[in-house]
């Protein structure tokens, strides 16, 4: 019904909604899923890969995470190009207010930016939304350790733990059951891969499906990014129950 | 002949500006208050072409304002010096603003801090700065009698021996001066230095009208 609403973003429907937007909401409904879980001491991004292949050089490429600025990191559900243009922008916004500021930019300062960038195409130009949701997992020293959800439409909201892609409702409702405030990151992570094992389609879970980072401060007070190197997340996965110990592959 | 300087103490910035408003040998006023709030806990003292001045400052303070009514939070001192710096800097090339300026400011975390920001947008980082042909006097003053963590008094007596060196030094001296202060309670006027009033205007009975 009001299938004549649907081809224009820039019109509301007769019920007052913007079918654009919701529909690139149920794109990323078919997407690889991603979780963020805020903890005392760090902020932890795991995402499940849809793209899996021995051939992937691993090493080099991502296809979930992504850092925005040293502070500032972001993974993603959704269409993987209209993503790197986001990421992309995020990234200029936050070089630019350095480079006026010569501070770093305020984790919800450069999603606020983000949003309004993705606002705009919901309202006019005629072009359609982007069809990506992102968890952007930061510190700054106003707020410290932060974890923001964002969407199509441009709307975003802080959480202590967030789902995005496929099976997120899911997710979230174990996410809510499960997380306590004073949790640790180690224990975020656990958490994290858990509930991922669950929500995911897939029968068997290898570390060649799954991408997890980490934001923290390190000892001398600077704030990293890492992104979990595979055989480091095998071990985890084991360590936690959720693989077997995995045989010699060849 | 504008005369602005400033120092950092133990918690504290003073900064100290001429006030009088001169149009090549006219003085229009001698009050005029060179030193603008810019926010709770900031100042920014100004001398140069006095449109620029007013319109520069000016332009600075809304921005340091909206950006805490956007975002819920304080700019830095550092922060807002770097943008006051890249604002001269973005318009150096084509309509350059002529104000010499010294932003001094209190930050909870980082404490008091003074920068020296001149018209072709240098940034410095001082303890000790000043503009104008009063500077030639004051930093030689300065750098004798000042060290760091100087207490108020010891601050406002050295301000005055500035003041006191310009006025009998410096050939079209300015005659009043006024003193802001900045530190962790705000920022806030210290006193003025005047040695000459505005004359008031002659009262109707004594012109026997």
């Amino acid at each position: 019904m009001s299938r004549r609403y649907d081809s224009r973003t820039t019109i509301f429907s007769p019920e007052g909604r913007l079918y654009q937007v919701e529909y690139a909401m149920e794109a990323i409904g078919n997407a690889g899923s991603a979780i963020g879980i805020l903890s005392k001491d760090g902020v932890v991004l795991v995402g499940e890969k849809k793209v899996t292949s021995k051939l992937l050089q691993t090493s080099t490429s991502t296809e979930k995470m992504y850092k925005i600025d040293d502070h500032v990191a972001a993974a993603v559900a959704g269409i993987m190009s209209d993503a790197n243009i986001l990421i992309n922008t995020a990234r200029i916004q936050a070089q630019r207010y350095t480079f006026s500021y010569q501070e770093p930019m305020p984790v919800e300062q450069l999603v606020q930016s983000l949003c309004d960038t993705k606002q705009g195409y919901t309202q006019f130009g005629g072009l359609r939304p982007f069809g990506v949701s992102f968890l952007f997992a930061g510190w700054d020293k106003n707020y410290g350790f932060q974890l923001y959800m964002s969407d199509p439409s441009g709307n975003y909201a802080g959480w202590k733990a967030a789902a995005i892609g496929a099976n997120n409702q899911a997710a979230q409702s174990m996410l809510k059951q499960d997380y306590r405030d004073e949790i640790t990151r180690e224990e975020a992570v656990q958490l994290a891969l858990k509930v991922l094992s669950k929500t995911m389609d897939s029968t068997s879970l290898t570390s060649e499906k799954l991408e997890l980072a980490e934001v923290f401060l390190s000892p001398s007070g600077n704030v990293k990014y890492q992104v979990c190197p595979p055989n480091a997340l095998s071990k985890l996965l084991v360590k936690f129950g959720l693989t077997q110990p995995a045989a010699e592959t060849s | 002949m504008e005369c602005v300087f400033g120092l950092v103490g133990d918690g504290f910035v003073i900064v100290a500006s001429d006030t009088s408003a001169v149009n090549s040998i006219l003085v229009h006023k001698t009050n005029e208050d060179k030193i603008m709030k810019l926010d709770s806990h900031k100042f920014v003292a100004a001398s140069g072409e006095s449109g620029d001045r007013v319109q520069f400052t000016e332009y600075i303070q809304k921005n340091v304002a909206l950006y805490q009514f956007r975002n819920g939070i304080p700019l830095t001192t550092a922060a807002a010096a770097n943008f006051t710096r890249g604002e001269l800097a973005t318009a150096l090339r084509k309509n350059p603003y002529m104000v010499n300026i010294l932003l001094a400011g209190h930050d909870k975390e980082t404490g008091p801090s003074l920068y020296y920001i001149d018209y072709i947008a240098t940034l410095h980082k001082v303890d000790k700065g000043a503009f104008g042909y009063g500077s030639f006097f004051c930093l030689s003053l300065m750098d004798r009698h000042y060290h760091s963590g100087m207490s108020v008094e010891e601050a406002i007596e050295l301000v005055d021996k500035c003041i006191k060196e310009i006025q009998s030094r410096l050939v079209v001296a300015p005659p009043n001066f006024v003193i802001k202060i900045v530190d962790r309670d705000g920022a806030r006027e210290y006193a003025w230095r005047e040695s000459v009033k505005d004359t008031p205007t002659a009262q109707p009975e004594a012109l026997g009208v």
